[in-house]
């Protein structure tokens, strides 16, 4: 089956990104696809390489940047949620990029699911 | 990036292809961002020509609420924006007469039109749709 997975809620504070994560990790393991995982509300705090959890701590945003490259997932930010949270280019963390809303939407469009991961 | 579609150039893989969205709006329009950036969803959605129908539940009733008077809080009322929503060719707008109940609203109270559906036929219309966002 093909995902698409949004995460509202920012990392730390709220167990939705470590759900979405621990979600889109299974299914990729158990061969689904993942189309897309888009970050809104808080949840693009999920993206700021700025991030430094003490050392025994799971590093949230590390994690989502290896998902990328391992599995080679589209992370998407949205671009109004991000600016109005201080999320720019300079301090994006690998893996991410930044775009618009319609990248929700074309989501919604071409998964078979889409999964919302938030309060 | 075009502004319109937020991002997306429309190609053969989208364009033609129809589901129904559904926007369950369940939070108070102040007091977080939940209600503003769903708005800004929805608005982005209309481009895509999408079957778009909008729900308030709970809390998410209040969004529709006449008078809001924001000016003490300092934030923008964003509540006119709702009326505008019949340009954008969005005009299935759902409450929860449950939520109206407990909070002593009624149809009179609202900015807009709306259709009144109990809890279970609540349940139908979400079972009906392809994509439901959750706010």
């Amino acid at each position: 089956m093909k995902f698409g997975i949004m995460v509202n809620e920012g990392p730390y504070t709220h167990e939705a990104s470590d759900t979405a994560y621990l979600f889109a990790k299974a299914a990729l393991e158990k061969g689904h696809q993942i189309h897309r995982i888009f970050f809104y509300h808080d949840g693009v705090n999920n993206s700021t390489k700025l991030t430094e959890p003490p050392q025994d701590d799971r590093n949230i945003v590390a994690r989502w940047t290896k998902l990328a490259a391992d599995y080679k997932i589209d992370l998407v930010v949205c671009v109004a949620a991000a600016l109005r949270r201080g999320i720019r280019d300079e301090n994006l963390a690998e893996g991410f990029r930044i775009s618009g809303l319609g990248q929700l939407i074309e989501s919604g469009i071409q998964a078979d699911r889409l999964v919302v991961f938030g309060d | 990036m075009n502004e319109t579609t937020g991002g997306v150039e429309m190609d053969e893989e989208v364009s033609g292809v129809v589901k129904k969205f559904l926007y369950v709006n369940r939070k108070a329009p102040y007091g977080t961002i939940y209600a503003l950036e769903s708005l800004e969803v929805v608005l982005i959605a209309a481009a895509f020509d999408q079957d778009v129908s909008l729900v308030f539940m709970d809390d998410g009733v209040y969004q529709l609420a006449k008078g809001q008077h924001t000016k003490s809080i300092n934030v923008k009322n964003f509540s006119p924006t709702y009326r505008a929503l019949e340009g954008y060719d969005i005009e299935k707008l759902y409450v929860e007469k449950e939520s109206m109940d407990a909070r002593g609203l009624t149809a009179a109270d609202l900015i807009v039109p709306v259709t009144m559906l109990s809890t279970a036929e609540m349940a139908d219309l979400m079972e009906s749709q392809d994509v439901v966002l959750s706010f």
